[in-house]
């Protein structure tokens, strides 16, 4: 049997080994990877020293994939096949796209969520999505040399649970072990909050290539708390540029374009707003495919005319979340601007005037999102730095409820809840004999069913008959830290008991995963088989450490025979671990965790009395209520 | 200490309404300190579900016992009192002919788009509310009359509803 070495108290008994773990800020139009080396986060740079990834995907006619900034600069050569923004269509149906009929893609009829046809065959958003997750994560192994323990990917704030289940999914594909889907802005915060030691109440103002973000957030002694959020998930400086074109299109009175047209005067227009941002004017010259030229000069004060719609648009966020927050816009010390369509002069303006302060900009807009998304991935894979006690509460931005009767919604959790967060709620049956009730999952303000979006509906079965509005059944939403939602249902009157659990819809099903892991993973030498095995010890040495420092600390929390039990599960997992029998090493895990169950209960317990006994008892000043 | 201990408890803090805000403030940052997901990320599978559970756990108490309604209806319900068996009905005539004035005020000054009028209201119902609240608590920790304190926390429930109703009109105003 092994002897375990007892370190004090609250200190750690294994070596300190640095974990690889990366933040990932996976953007419409630019994304990166970050991680924390020596204390400090930093970008990891391709060979060419740019630290941004275009997020542009182009299918060759072979089939092959081209991920970045060729796939970027070629993209009007085959629009039809080079993706571009595919973030706008995650966890999205065909109907709830704006200007789907403008985009060249090819899509194919499917329920839930668009596909598209490419010449490697038909790709959802999220298999797009995982190609510059891959190409990410190469770059990160490459430069760390290393397995990586894992991830933490960013959203924005505003995305809805399709939207990141979604996103999860494609890191899942792409092989990465997501440690937590982290909200952008609050990426944004963490990255700024810790630099600049900040207190007090600050907004994050998120405006990217094709999502809004407003988070406000209240910085307490490392501990960040969001209060409330809100935003446009299909806003940004993609529809800047798309304000240009339709300018231009009537400017120079173009008749219908083709794609490659399209696309091209798309791409100049985008250089005119961000050539906007420094100079007075821009040009706007191209030759279309028809011979036909373009040539035109856009002022900043025509700019600023054509594109005040969408820079109010974002106010109307900003002021509900503050409201949500109970603040109002001078109770905010800082202002944190983030995106790089924050770099508008009108947007600067807008903002600055609303808050009746300057923006902060002293950080970089494209980087700050995976610099706090690296910082949390390193604290959330355990390498402690000792500065870095912070900690994140952060919230859900839509409501989540159910339909009723009538087409209603019934809210059973409110936007800007703090997760996680669980609620309950009984509903009964309405006709006599009823043995079943189908229950729909909506996220969203409104009041009516087909105004919010529908997450997931499934049935619930096996309800003893009995007179209407005899049977109770409890509904239960679950959201965890990540901001996923998972929903179970049960009948309580009688001793029958019918529970179920879904997945919001829109991800991808687990089985579904798999297949195509193995469909990748059939082109790779090595096979699902041996992948699985891998995975199996990995996760069977990362729970066996846990377990030992567990043991190191707090040994005195068991009987001499719980520890004996403990410690000789450990060893049976040990030594399943060092063969290939992946059965047996996922039985000798499930037995260590049954060994252990009781232990972490009671460490829990334990580590909640230690905080509160710090405080003293005549520190309780009875104040007044508020 | 488990995870059907109640709210108060699981802050160590006295059952009583009156209550220091600030002190549950910073000591449910401590617990969420302890219990938080973040801070499982790489143990067993059990433990990250025991610390959302817990997590879980310590964001509804919060959020119960931050706000005066929801802690007095909660410490009815902790010593067996339930505001919502008795209806509407119950309630006295003068009250709910008050309730009627002030929402037709609301109503006037909304279609008015009077702000001023509006805020005037605000202040003054919030103001009123300060009042009722004083008096709930007095009920509550002192007398330890529960029938009256539900009473009067069925009244303010009322009144919370009114007070956000002008909350929305002006905001509605504002956009
Ligand atoms: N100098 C500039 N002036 C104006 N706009 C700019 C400038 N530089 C970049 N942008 C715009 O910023 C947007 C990209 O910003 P960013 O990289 O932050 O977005 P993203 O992270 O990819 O998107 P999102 O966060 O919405 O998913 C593009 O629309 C780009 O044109
Ligand atoms: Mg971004």
């Amino acid at each position: 049997m092994a002897l375990f070495q007892i370190a004090e108290p609250g200190e750690s008994a294994a070596p300190h080994e640095h974990k690889l773990a990366i933040g990932i800020d996976l953007g419409t139009t630019n994304s990166l990877v970050a991680t924390v080396r020596s204390g400090l986060a930093v970008c990891l740079n391709d060979q060419r020293g740019r630290s941004l990834l275009p997020s542009v995907v182009r299918y060759h006619a072979d089939g092959s994939v081209e991920v970045g900034f060729d796939a970027q600069k070629n993209q009007a050569v085959n629009p039809r096949h080079t993706i571009v923004s595919v973030k706008r269509l995650m966890g999205r149906e065909e109907k709830d796209i704006a200007h789907i009929e403008a985009m060249p893609y090819e899509f194919v009829e499917a329920s839930g969520m668009v596909k598209l046809r490419t010449p490697a065959g038909v790709k959802s958003p999220v298999e797009i999505s995982a190609e510059v997750l891959r190409a990410l994560k190469n770059r990160a192994v490459a430069a760390l040399g290393g397995e990586l323990v894992g991830a933490v990917i960013t959203v924005p704030a505003y995305f809805d649970d399709a939207q990141r289940q979604a996103t999860k999914d494609a890191a899942r594909l792409a092989g990465l072990n997501v440690l937590r889907l982290l909200n952008e802005p609050t990426a944004a915060a963490i990255a700024y909050g810790l630099d600049n030691a900040a207190e007090g109440v600050y907004a994050v103002y998120d405006l990217g290539g094709g999502t809004f973000d407003i988070s406000i957030l209240k910085l307490t002694r490392g501990v960040f708390e969001v209060l409330a959020t809100g935003g446009d998930s299909a806003l940004g400086g993609d529809d800047f540029d798309h304000r240009i074109y339709c300018w231009v299109v009537e400017e120079a009175r173009l008749q219908p374009l083709r794609p490659e047209d399209t696309r091209l005067l798309m791409m100049c227009c985008r250089e005119a707003k961000e050539f906007l941002t420094h100079n007075p004017e821009a040009r706007i010259t191209a030759r279309l495919s028809t011979s036909e030229m373009v040539d035109l000069k856009l002022d900043v004060a025509t700019f600023a005319a054509i594109t005040q719609t969408l820079v109010s648009k974002t106010l109307q966020p900003v002021k509900r979340a503050l409201r949500d927050a109970g603040l109002r816009p001078d109770d905010v010390k800082g202002v944190v601007m983030v995106g790089g369509a924050t770099r508008m002069p009108q947007i600067q303006k807008a903002v600055g005037d609303f808050f009746a302060r300057e923006p902060l900009t002293n950080l970089d807009p494209d980087k700050v999102v995976a610099l706090g998304a690296a910082t949390q991935a390193n604290l959330l894979a355990g390498n402690k730095t000792g500065k870095d006690d912070w900690l994140l509460l952060d919230v859900i931005p839509l409501s989540l409820g159910l339909e009723t009767m009538g087409g209603l919604t019934e809210k059973v959790i409110p936007r800007n809840a703090t997760i996680p967060t669980a609620r309950a709620q009984e509903f009964t049956t309405f006709k006599d004999g009823q043995t079943a009730m189908s229950i729909h999952v909506v996220q969203g303000e409104r009041e009516m069913v087909a105004d919010c979006r529908s997450l997931a509906r499934f049935e619930l079965r096996g309800i003893p008959p009995m007179v209407a509005g005899a049977a109770r059944v409890r509904v239960t939403f679950q959201v965890d830290a990540d901001g996923l939602l998972s929903v179970s249902a049960r009948e309580q009157t009688t001793g029958v008991e019918a529970s179920v659990t879904v997945k919001p819809s829109y991800g991808l099903a687990d089985d579904e995963i798999t297949r195509i892991l193995q469909d990748s993973l059939a082109h790779a030498k090595d096979d699902a088989m041996t992948r699985a095995l891998r995975e199996s010890q990995v996760e069977a040495r990362r729970l066996i450490e846990a377990t030992e420092a567990a043991l190191a600390e707090d040994a005195h929390l068991l009987k001499a025979e719980e520890t004996a039990a403990i410690t000789a599960a450990i060893a049976k997992l040990r030594a399943a671990a060092a063969g290939d029998n992946r059965r047996q090493i996922n039985m000798a895990m499930d037995d260590l965790a049954f060994e252990t169950q009781e232990f972490a209960h009671r460490r829990m317990d334990q580590s909640i009395k230690k905080v509160l006994a710090g405080r003293k008892v005549d520190e309780i000043r009875m104040g007044e209520k508020e | 200490m488990d995870l059907t201990a109640d709210f108060f408890s699981l802050f160590d803090l006295p059952r009583a309404f009156r209550l220091n805000v600030p002190e549950l403030d910073s000591r449910f940052r401590d617990v969420q300190g302890r219990v938080h997901p973040d801070r499982f990320a790489s143990a067993s599978e059990h433990e990250r579900r025991l610390s959302m559970q817990w997590a879980t756990r310590a964001n509804e108490a919060y959020q119960t016992l931050k706000k005066p309604l929801t802690r007095a209806r909660y410490l009815l319900e902790l010593n067996g009192g339930d505001v919502e068996a008795e209806n509407n009905t119950a309630m006295s005539a003068d009250f709910l002919l008050a309730q009627m004035e002030w929402r037709e005020a609301v109503m006037e000054a909304r279609a008015g788009g009077d702000h001023h009028e509006l805020e005037r209201l605000y202040n003054r119902l919030s103001g009123d509310m300060a009042g009722r609240y004083k008096e709930v608590g007095r009920l509550l920790d002192d007398e330890k009359d529960f029938t009256q304190a539900a009473d009067r926390v069925r009244r303010l429930m009322f009144l919370e509803k009114l007070l956000s109703e002008i909350d929305d009109a002006l905001a509605s105003l504002e956009d």
